[in-house]
């Protein structure tokens, strides 16, 4: 891997998705996730759909090349329901993907929608056989006085075709919506959260799961927090995290007993009473956590920031990195058009040595941990040509604008940036805005 | 009393003195002087839960439709506003919902 950030120089390597202005909402992004190789990479979106791309390995012998993804395999995953009984739309919108382990030759990922998770089978065909003496090629059958000899089916090559099949389907376990699944390092068992319960599955069981979180209060007039977001940790098949609408992370051990209502422990940054607000508390929302690869540390985002936490340390966050500060004094726009409720997500690059996250105005952030250094990108078609080193770009607080700034009353915030993703080996990062995809690489002269 | 004093004038001079986050809290009190004091709270919690709920009773429709018979039903307002009350949803006043046909512009 490279150095340090600042010596990253990062160029476009593909844009991906319609230049139509309009936004067809079935198109619009909702989730990114590389396999634990980085070979695939599969986003979902509002319309229910997933695509997954393949890096094309012969290139990755030319670094300039090696982040070329292709299309490897498109499917519907969820369908939109309606509950009759409740009266409830289901949208089917994928909120999740995540990759299961490779064991075989077939990928297997779990997919979620606000409801039910499906867990697909995506498999390679690149033979298929020939020469049956009962059946025609086309598949009709032959009339058996015709046969005069036997002969014995062979397997041909043909056509890589990719078929994604639905393996498993777990679903009426969630009566709030899922935002989270989370598969264990056991390989075995995975989670899946809601606003309220965590619960835990077996991968080949769907018509059991258990309940390990509730924190439903008895009579919901005395809600004060919901769950926002939950992990397994790395690699202690035990440990699992969420996160709060009121800023908390709480760790979990399931050896300590089946209903994990009582944390192990709480992650919480004290807040000084004095600078209170209206807002506070909804800026402090986490919207997404993820623990590093080492297992070390975990990362949250809140509305303004990015905070690692050291899991030996519950009181305060190792290091908090500011994404766009400048927005403080705009709050009461950001609640009135809603923006305020944008949940972005972050990630960690493979060695755990820099984090990235998204911003409005198709601008994103990555900070370096090791040499206390940031940097503000724009994904833009217009503002970058192929293989060209993109340019950093600054935001102007107030005060003189200087050139080549950007002032935060001309930031467009319908263009955001929730979703990124690091490959877990390579500098290559993966960015989606609205609808479209973008694929960057560090130069690597 | 700074009665002459515009308004934009005003929050300035309070920006010096309190944090950003307290000048926009007091602009959006300004604007919106019945909004409660618990923002994080339960109301703002409870809507969060009840996302995706559509309000349609074939009970109280066809009731309806019985009552009125020659009458025309009330029809929803064009916009895609929250309907409860008095007002009977119909049939129609629920968006079709239809999964996509289309491959996902992603694909190429």
């Amino acid at each position: 891997m490279a150095g340090a950030g600042g010596d990253m120089q990062w160029c476009l390597s593909q844009a991906k998705g319609s230049l139509d202005d309009d936004v067809t909402e079935a198109d619009i992004i909702s989730t990114l996730e590389f396999n634990h190789t980085g070979e695939l990479l599969a986003t979902g979106d509002k319309g229910g759909r997933i695509v997954i791309f393949q890096q094309e390995i012969e290139n990755k012998r030319q670094p300039q090349y090696r982040s070329e993804y292709n299309v490897y395999s498109t499917f519907q995953s969820h369908e939109p329901e309606f509950d009759y009984l409740k009266s409830l739309e289901i949208e089917e919108k994928i909120n999740k993907i995540r990759w299961i382990p490779q064991k075989n030759a077939a990928h297997f990922l779990l997919s979620t929608n606000d409801k039910t998770i499906k867990l697909w089978k995506i498999s390679e065909r690149d033979k298929r056989p020939e020469g049956y003496n009962l059946k025609e090629e086309d598949g009709r059958y032959r009339d058996p006085s015709t046969v005069t000899s036997l002969r014995v089916p062979v397997f041909r090559p043909m056509d890589l075709m990719v078929e994604a099949s639905p393996r498993k389907v777990f679903a009426n376990a969630h009566t709030y919506h899922i935002n989270s699944v989370s598969v264990n390092s056991d390989n075995e068992t995975y989670l899946s959260a809601d606003d309220l319960r965590i619960n835990l599955w077996h991968l080949e069981i769907t018509d059991r799961s258990f309940n390990i979180v509730d924190i439903k209060p008895a009579n919901m007039e005395e809600l004060t927090e919901v769950i926002t977001a939950a992990e397994f940790h790395p690699h202690q098949c035990n440990t699992f995290v969420y996160s709060s609408s009121k800023g908390t992370i709480r760790m979990c051990d399931m050896r300590a007993s089946a209903l994990c209502d009582k944390h192990s422990k709480m992650f919480e940054e004290p807040e000084d009473p004095s600078n209170r607000s209206f807002f506070s508390e909804i800026i402090s929302s986490i919207s997404d956590v993820k623990f590093s690869h080492s297992g070390r540390y975990m990362m949250t985002r809140d509305y303004l920031s990015v905070k690692i936490w050291d899991l030996n340390m519950e009181s305060k966050p190792v290091e908090t990195y500011q994404v766009h500060e400048y927005l403080r004094s705009k709050l009461c726009s950001l609640y009135e058009n809603d923006c305020i409720f944008d949940k972005f997500e972050c990630c960690w690059n493979g060695n755990d040595s820099m984090v990235m996250t998204g911003s409005y105005n198709n601008f994103f952030r990555m900070f370096d941990r090791d040499h206390r250094w940031d940097v503000t990108l724009e994904a833009s078609r217009e503002n970058s040509k192929p293989f060209q080193v993109i340019k950093p770009r600054k935001v102007c607080a107030g005060g003189k604008r200087k050139k080549d700034e950007i002032s935060v009353d001309s930031l467009d915030f319908n263009k955001k940036i929730l979703h990124t993703a690091w490959h877990p080996q390579d500098s290559i990062i993966v960015v989606a805005t609205t609808n479209n995809l973008y694929i960057f690489q560090d130069k690597m002269n | 009393r700074l009665a002459n004093v515009p308004q934009s004038l005003l929050i300035e001079v309070e920006d010096k003195v309190i944090s950003p986050e307290k000048a926009e809290e007091a602009k959006l009190k300004a604007r919106y002087p019945n909004l409660g004091h618990k923002p994080g709270g339960s109301d703002l919690l409870r809507k969060r839960l009840q996302k995706g709920q559509k309000y349609f009773d074939s009970g109280d429709y066809n009731m309806a439709k019985a009552k009125i018979k020659n009458k025309q039903l009330p029809t929803a307002a064009p916009e895609k506003t929250e309907i409860t009350g008095d007002h009977i949803p119909t049939p129609q006043d629920l968006p079709q919902r239809k999964p996509s046909l289309v491959a996902s512009k992603l694909a190429g």
